[in-house]
């Protein structure tokens, strides 16, 4: 709002009021991410910065190739090597930046310290091998058990993902079940050593809507029991609403908007934002009448502007011309990109 | 229409099924079939849009094939225009071909990547000899900017495209010989929001534009609210519920239509809803339960009752068919179609 100094609300981004008690669990600053390729380096992630507490459920929301699934490899650095590399930022863990780690605390991180759920469960299972197998090497890498132990480990996270009698489908290959099953399975491995931080990228975007219900339903349900921090990246702006406590939203690698759940719902302030939220079909809209729609494409990476990049999608000319628009916190915890011709509203006013 | 006689409807299938063979063992001999759809009657009017909802597997897109003929159903009929096409040989279907077209979900699998846009809108026209070669390179023309793809696409790969531009590549193939109805399978499932809403709104413009029909597949039972004027929702390769668009948005009563609606996630925060959480998954189509399928999923107390009985669908209002199940409709719902007779919708 108006009362805040905006210079100095732009120093603490990546920081945000805590309510006292809550933990900061991890925080992204200045995060940049690129690509070698013959076109040259080609930045997928530019500048980003958020943070996430325990408990708390972060949603990253964007259209394809808006940079979200690269925020999250960078986070755990699993970038194709050795095309993809971050080239600035810090992602701090616990106090501890991932970025300098060295590799062997890496492997304790992730699937100790950090799960991750992945789009596909077809290919994060390996087909060859039987499930109890593949749930059981968690506990074996990070708990070091013994492989009977971990057999029996790996029955007791099956059974806590509510998957029918697990002593029997412990022993089935992946191919044996069914989608919702499978990705069940990939939550049992990723929750497995009840890490502090969840990243699911696109966890339900292959499968029916009645199975995301009870998969999203199982993750909120862990996630409350265990207290873990989630970071859920998706392009469904229906699961965000549902299961989200602050959204981030992503266009063109740079953060354009940034608001817990409601006030970001309720009062979207980006132009991308709004687009994004009006062109979705609402069963109460009237049948067959027109959808709202956003023109014009995403630029290709190669071509991305410095300036706006959403003014440069809609073809017009943003009014800071070249210049980057400065992410701002326009009232407590809801920061806009503060393009004059993408922001309207309150956050034109404070601009 | 043409005829001048009763206006009937452009494509009316009656209970038809579509059996796969399942074989196994070393001289694979049949053991079982998967009852992909399994009994489905359903009619779809001049320039009507029929949306088809279910859960992967419940045999829409198995029944979209049968539907233009790209599949033999096993038992039943096709009516397209009056004409029964469910045994014609696809010597005979080639005329046909023209009237009835199809878009497919994944645009990079249904286009061939060495072809041109061009060669890709072309190809229909060459095979059903639509003019010379000057008019049909007129036509494409026409039919790329139609879609709004940019003049100089024709020249292009259709690989040099996004998802929403080679859906529309897509497009401008199934409407370039004016068909009179095309399926639509899943055609917006792959794109983003913003693309969705573009690709929704040209399907929506053609239709006004050329009178199309359309049965349009999707699993998202928002879009297809949105774009159809009835709904079929389909269980396990029978529908279950068929109604205007509004009535099953507003006025469910299948236990299955509310389960899914319930499912959907609302893109508003401030929405606190009841959800129906359906428990497990669909029942193997190749040994489907003996009754009610959706009531044995959902392990309903009166199940039993069911087997045997006939669970065809009954006009509970006015166009607005149900399954006559009791595990499946509320007890006021159920008292009312109980002494209803099953019949098929027209």
């Amino acid at each position: 709002m108006a009362e805040e100094d905006p210079a100095k609300a732009v120093d603490r981004q990546g920081d945000k009021k805590r309510e006292p008690g809550s933990e900061e669990i991890l925080r992204v600053r200045g995060l940049e991410s690129a690509f070698d390729t013959e076109r040259g380096v080609l930045k997928a992630v530019d500048g980003v910065s958020f943070s996430v507490d325990r408990g708390q459920t972060l949603g990253i929301v964007g259209e394809s190739g808006c940079g979200k699934s690269v925020t999250a490899m960078s986070l755990i650095s699993l970038l194709p090597r050795p095309a993809g590399k971050v080239l600035k930022g810090e992602v701090i863990f616990k106090g501890e930046d991932l970025q300098k780690v060295s590799e062997t605390r890496l492997h304790e991180v992730r699937g100790g310290e950090i799960g991750t759920i992945f789009q596909e469960p077809m290919t994060a299972l390996n087909p060859v091998h039987r499930i109890g197998r593949q749930v059981s090497e968690v506990f074996r890498l990070h708990k070091k058990m013994d492989k009977k132990e971990a057999w029996e480990a790996a029955i007791e996270a099956l059974r806590m993902t509510r998957i029918p009698s697990p002593e029997v489908r412990v022993g089935d290959y992946p191919h044996q079940l069914s989608g919702g099953m499978r990705q069940r399975v990939v939550i049992a491995m990723a929750l497995a050593c009840q890490p502090d931080l969840l990243i699911a990228d696109e966890p339900t975007t292959a499968l029916d809507v009645t199975v995301q219900a009870q998969i999203l339903d199982l993750i909120q349900g862990l996630q409350a029991e265990m207290g873990m921090a989630a970071i859920l990246i998706t392009h469904d702006l229906g699961v965000i609403a549902e299961n989200c406590d602050v959204v981030v939203v992503m266009y063109a690698g740079r953060v354009v908007e940034r608001a817990p759940v409601k006030k970001l719902f309720a009062n979207p302030l980006h132009a991308y934002t709004r687009g994004l939220l009006n062109s979705i079909p609402r069963l109460s809209l009237p049948p067959k009448s027109e959808l709202n729609t956003i023109p014009g494409m995403v630029a290709p990476l190669s071509e991305m502007a410095r300036g706006c990049r959403f003014c440069q999608r809609l073809g017009r000319r943003s009014s800071l011309g070249d210049e980057r628009p400065e992410l701002r916190e326009v009232s407590p915890g809801h920061w806009v990109e503060t393009c004059p011709e993408c922001c309207g509203g309150e956050a034109r006013e404070s601009v | 229409m043409s005829e001048g006689e009763t206006i009937g409807p452009l494509l009316s299938i009656e209970d038809v099924k579509v059996h796969f063979p399942v074989r196994s063992g070393l001289m694979l001999r049949q053991t079982g079939k998967v009852k992909a759809v399994d009994g489905v009657s359903l009619a779809i009017g001049e320039g009507e849009t029929v949306g088809l909802v279910g859960e992967s597997g419940c045999g829409k897109s198995t029944l979209a094939k049968a539907v233009v003929r790209l599949l033999k159903p096993n038992a039943g009929s096709v009516v397209f225009e009056g004409t029964d096409i469910t045994h014609s040989s696809s010597r005979a279907l080639r005329p046909l071909r023209s009237d009835m077209q199809m878009i497919f979900q994944d645009p990079v699998e249904s286009l061939n990547p060495r072809q041109s846009v061009r060669q890709i809108i072309e190809e229909p026209l060459i095979i059903h000899r639509e003019g010379d070669a000057a008019a049909r390179r007129r036509r494409v023309d026409e039919l790329l900017e139609r879609v709004g793809l940019p003049a100089n696409s024709g020249e292009k790969f259709s690989f040099e495209f996004s998802g929403g531009q080679r859906q529309r590549i897509g497009i401008a193939r199934a409407i370039a010989l004016n068909p009179k109805l095309v399926v639509c399978d899943e055609p917006v499932s792959a794109l983003d929001v913003s693309v969705q809403s573009q690709i929704v709104n040209l399907l929506l413009e053609l239709q006004r534009e050329m009178g199309i029909s359309y049965l349009f597949i999707a699993h998202d039972l928002a879009v297809v609210q949105h774009v159809s004027d009835r709904v079929a929702v389909m269980y396990l390769g029978k529908i279950v519920e068929l109604a205007s668009a509004q009535a099953i948005y507003k006025r469910p009563c299948h236990a299955y239509t509310k389960a899914l609606l319930s499912a959907i996630p609302e893109a508003d925060p401030a929405v606190e809803r009841e959800r129906i959480l359906l428990e497990g998954d669909v029942p193997s189509p190749i040994n489907p339960p003996e009754g009610s399928a959706f009531g044995h999923r959902i392990s309903h107390p009166r199940y039993e009752e069911t087997v045997g009985m006939n669970l065809g669908l009954v006009e509970i209002e006015p166009g607005h068919w149900v399954a006559r199940d009791p595990c499946c409709l509320s007890e006021s719902d159920w008292a009312k179609v109980q002494s209803l007779p099953v019949s098929s919708p027209p």
